[in-house]
């Protein structure tokens, strides 16, 4: 555990992608089989332990320390793991390191009433940087600015072998990867894989910046709507259809209206959406579906789903992945007329045909209506890429919704906020002149500079305090961006925000002026 | 015998010694003020009349201007006066150059105001004394079981060991200019690193100032001197507010440190960009809040700026009094 410690402390504090790189390559080198590939497997997200929660950890640290300390240090924090390792009372050093495969290869086989008293007996044994490793790897997410694609160029770059003959074989192989190690260091032939029920990894789209269309030319794109679902990869054979999210998770099991009818051959890359008569439904409708293992006949009748395709990777056994986005259209639509329609729960992503940026921006402005989240350029040339490639495919989102809030709570942050008053609760007016009603709360939007100013608004103009909420006057408006209004039962006041931020603090503008509910009420879709 | 609750008065100026008619570290100006240490945001100017070490008087001189208060009164540490029949002493609080606790003697009960201070050895300026009381005041700011500070030496030599990890890159070392800047520089020497240690101008004039007081700081010199192809695998230090500053610039890819106990928390170290945490700090940890706690064995503990609620919580489970004391004008990040 304490190289390993040491090198998630270490990718932590280095800002750098390369320096990131360097560090993560001789963390590879150095390291002996098999705890590198588990190390590997933590980085890639690979690794997770349904037996270990969160919350067990937290028992375990509040059986050792004071619990009121506990909860206070933790508020503080803001970091379970990172509290739990200060906190954690030091015992003797036994001298002797524990080692990663250890815990992973115990963790992986015990039973979930076990792995409190194996924590336990862990932490006695590390130091504080290594409890917080250990505690990172249990819960999941290690968050050291590593995404998936920096461990595995890594990993390649280690190798001296392609990034893309890494992205082939990873899902076909499972951790600790010897037989990836065993070939990238020369020792054996590339491992042998059965690719034919296996997630390829997807190609994604950066967000288009202002003024990046200045530099594009609108012959050079196609453009797609960008549709509000999930996106989803459909893999058949002849053994069956399996349906990944785009992080390669299974999903299938929760959607057995669709997966039952996918009978052919092919990769397809589509979004998962809910149908609502002719139209594709809200959001919200496709969420009541998503993580339900057996659907009831009802919640299939209630909410049907289907896949709206737009890209083909694999037509029977052919890899059409090496082909431009315009010769991949053409094979789909002709998929698509045959395979895909008969399966009965396939259609098309159509195109959206346009002339010049302008006339697209037009189009974007309807998204909304159809609800889709805004539009999708794809280079007409471009080959299917995984990962994020630069300048190939982009998204443009339709422009957020704001409405003018009132600021009514404010929260102390978490970490590195845990000073700042920095999560707010903001309101509408009944009726001009009547009371506020919450709406939503935001975390984020502002910058540090004005994070500073609504923190030494919020002290001055405290009414009364809960803990760590206070309640401030009704006199600050904040402009809140939102990319969707929806009903909701659980809210008082009847409507829900999906992704509010805060857009601009309008210190100049009177709170009486500020936004009634009714506008908001008026934004959602029917 | 007088309770302290019926004679020492928290006011929006700061903590008033009603018979003896001084505040101790006011933050606005009085008639006549007691100041613990040289930090700003206890040391402020424009009183009529302050009294402190003379080691916090020359600090104050420094960073206030010649006149701090329109009379100053130095007191050398166990040097009782009387204010107004308040007998008052200065002790030594371990904190910085200077830094004193002020110990209240009125109608037959003691009262002890902490000020900031450390329990942990520091070559600059002498230890903490523990004085048994009826109150003790004390400070909060690292009062969460999860502020442990390791031992100097071993973040010391993690500075001194990435240097050598790193030989073609400025090592530059976030400090604030009184106390730490000079304990670090101490520190480093001891640790046996006797190059020229390159301070920015903000740096400069306490450490000359601490210097007069006796204490070998070795060769020093300013940031400015050293030509741009210098800065490869030399130590600079500068006060934390500059070091993503276009300052930093000229020097070779620097490795950004920062020593102060806050680093603790590996997420603060992120926000701030660090990429060398250095654990030092000149506050007491958890530790040593509570172990000090024990050793004035006072009956009754007033807890001011910090994490008032844990230590409280602490000290109530340990059968002491205690209660958050709110005075206002001390900065939760001070220095």
């Amino acid at each position: 555990m304490k190289a390993f410690s040491r090198l998630l402390a270490s990718l932590l504090y280095t800002p750098a992608r390369n320096s990131k790189l360097r560090l993560l390559k001789a963390y590879l080198a150095e390291t002996p089989d098999p705890d590198r590939g588990y190390a590997l497997a933590a980085l890639t997200g690979t690794l997770v332990f349904a037996e270990a929660k969160p919350a067990a950890v937290r028992d375990v640290a509040r059986s050792r320390a004071d619990p009121v300390l506990f909860d206070l240090s933790y508020d503080y924090v803001g970091d379970l793991a990172e509290t739990v390792a200060l906190i954690w009372p030091a015992k003797e050093e036994t001298g002797q390191d524990l080692r990663l495969s250890e815990v992973v290869e115990t963790l992986t086989l015990a039973a979930r009433a076990k792995v409190p008293e194996l924590l336990e007996g862990w932490l006695d044994r590390l130091d504080a940087d290594a409890r917080w490793a250990l505690i990172k790897l249990l819960t999941g997410g290690l968050r050291v600015g590593v995404s998936e694609r920096l461990a595995k160029t890594a990993l390649a770059e280690h190798g001296k072998v392609e990034l893309a003959q890494v992205e082939e074989v990873w899902h076909g192989l499972d951790p600790p990867y010897r037989p990836l190690f065993d070939w990238i260091e020369g020792r054996t032939p590339p491992p042998q894989i059965d690719t034919s029920r296996l997630f390829r990894p997807l190609m994604l789209a950066q967000a288009l910046e202002e003024g990046d269309l200045l530099s594009l030319k609108p012959r050079d794109f196609r453009a797609e709507w960008k549709w509000d679902g999930i996106r989803v990869q459909i893999v058949s054979g002849p053994d069956g259809a399996r349906l990944f999210s785009r992080g390669g998770e299974e999903v299938g099991p929760a959607f057995p209206d669709l997966v039952d009818r996918l009978k052919f051959s092919a990769v397809v890359d589509g979004e998962l959406l809910v149908r609502h008569g002719e139209a594709v439904a809200p959001f919200n409708d496709l969420q009541q579906r998503l993580n339900r293992r057996k659907p009831s006949a009802k919640l299939i009748g209630d909410y049907p789903a289907f896949i709206r395709v737009y890209d083909l990777l694999f037509e029977g056994e052919e890899d059409l992945r090496h082909l431009g986005f315009d010769a991949r259209r053409a094979r789909l639509e002709n998929w698509v007329a045959h395979a895909g329609l008969a399966s009965g729960v396939i259609d098309l992503s159509p195109l959206v045909p346009f002339q010049d940026w302008e006339e697209l921006g037009r189009h974007r402005l309807g998204a909304g209506t159809l609800n889709a989240e805004g539009l999708m350029l794809k280079r007409a040339d471009s080959p299917y890429v995984a990962g994020r490639p630069k300048g190939l495919w982009f998204k443009w989102k339709r422009a957020a919704d704001t409405i003018d809030a009132v600021l009514m709570y404010a929260q102390r942050g978490h970490g590195k906020r845990s000073s700042f008053y920095s999560d707010y609760t903001f309101g509408l007016w009944t009726q001009p002149g009547g009371e506020l009603v919450p709406v939503g709360k935001a975390y984020f939007g502002f910058t540090d500079a004005e994070l500073m100013e609504i923190d030494k608004w919020v002290r001055n103009n405290t009414v009364d305090r809960f803990g760590p909420v206070r309640q401030v006057a009704p006199a600050l408006v904040v402009e809140i961006a939102f990319d969707s209004a929806q009903r909701s039962t659980r809210h008082k006041s009847g409507v829900a925000l999906r992704f509010p931020r805060v857009a601009r603090i309008r210190w100049d503008k009177p709170a009486g002026e500020a936004d009634v509910l009714e506008t908001l009420m008026r934004r959602i879709p029917a | 015998m007088q309770h302290p609750e019926t004679w020492l008065r928290p006011t929006p100026a700061g903590l008033l010694v009603e018979p003896g008619g001084f505040y101790i570290d006011p933050t606005s100006p009085v008639s006549r003020a007691v100041i613990t240490h040289g930090h700003s945001d206890h040391a402020r100017g424009g009183h009529a009349a302050a009294l402190a070490t003379p080691e916090t008087l020359a600090i104050m001189r420094s960073r206030i201007g010649p006149e701090p208060a329109k009379s100053v009164q130095p007191l050398g540490y166990g040097e009782p006066i009387e204010i107004g029949g308040v007998r008052v002493t200065l002790v030594p609080a371990g904190h910085i150059l200077g830094s004193a606790q002020v110990v209240l003697e009125w109608q037959g009960s003691r009262a002890v105001v902490s000020g900031d201070y450390k329990r942990r050895r520091d070559p600059t300026c002498p230890p903490f004394e523990p004085v048994n009381c009826d109150v003790f005041i004390t400070e909060a700011t690292f009062a969460l079981p999860v502020f442990r500070h390791p031992d100097d030496k071993e973040e010391v030599a993690r500075l001194l060991h990435s240097m050598r990890v790193f030989p073609d890159r400025t090592h530059l070392v976030g400090v604030y200019a009184l106390g730490k800047c000079q304990r670090l520089i101490r520190l480093v020497r001891e640790a046996g690193y006797d190059q020229p240690i390159y301070l920015h101008g903000a740096l400069i004039e306490l450490c000359e100032l601490y210097r007069d007081f006796g204490i070998d700081l070795g060769d020093l010199r300013p940031a400015t001197e050293a030509p741009p192809g210098m800065f490869a695998g030399v130590l600079v230090l500068a006060p934390p507010s500059s070091l993503g500053d276009r300052w930093s610039r000229r020097m070779a890819d620097p490795v950004l440190a920062f020593a102060s106990g806050w680093m603790r928390i590996k997420q603060r170290a992120k926000q701030r960009g660090v990429e060398l945490p250095l654990v030092i700090s000149d506050h007491a940890d958890w530790d040593e809040l509570c172990q000090t706690l024990e050793d004035v064995a006072a009956p009754e503990v007033w807890v001011t700026h910090g994490r008032e609620d844990a230590l409280v919580h602490h000290a109530t489970s340990r059968g002491i009094r205690a209660r958050a004391l709110s005075l206002l004008g001390f900065e939760e990040e001070g220095s």
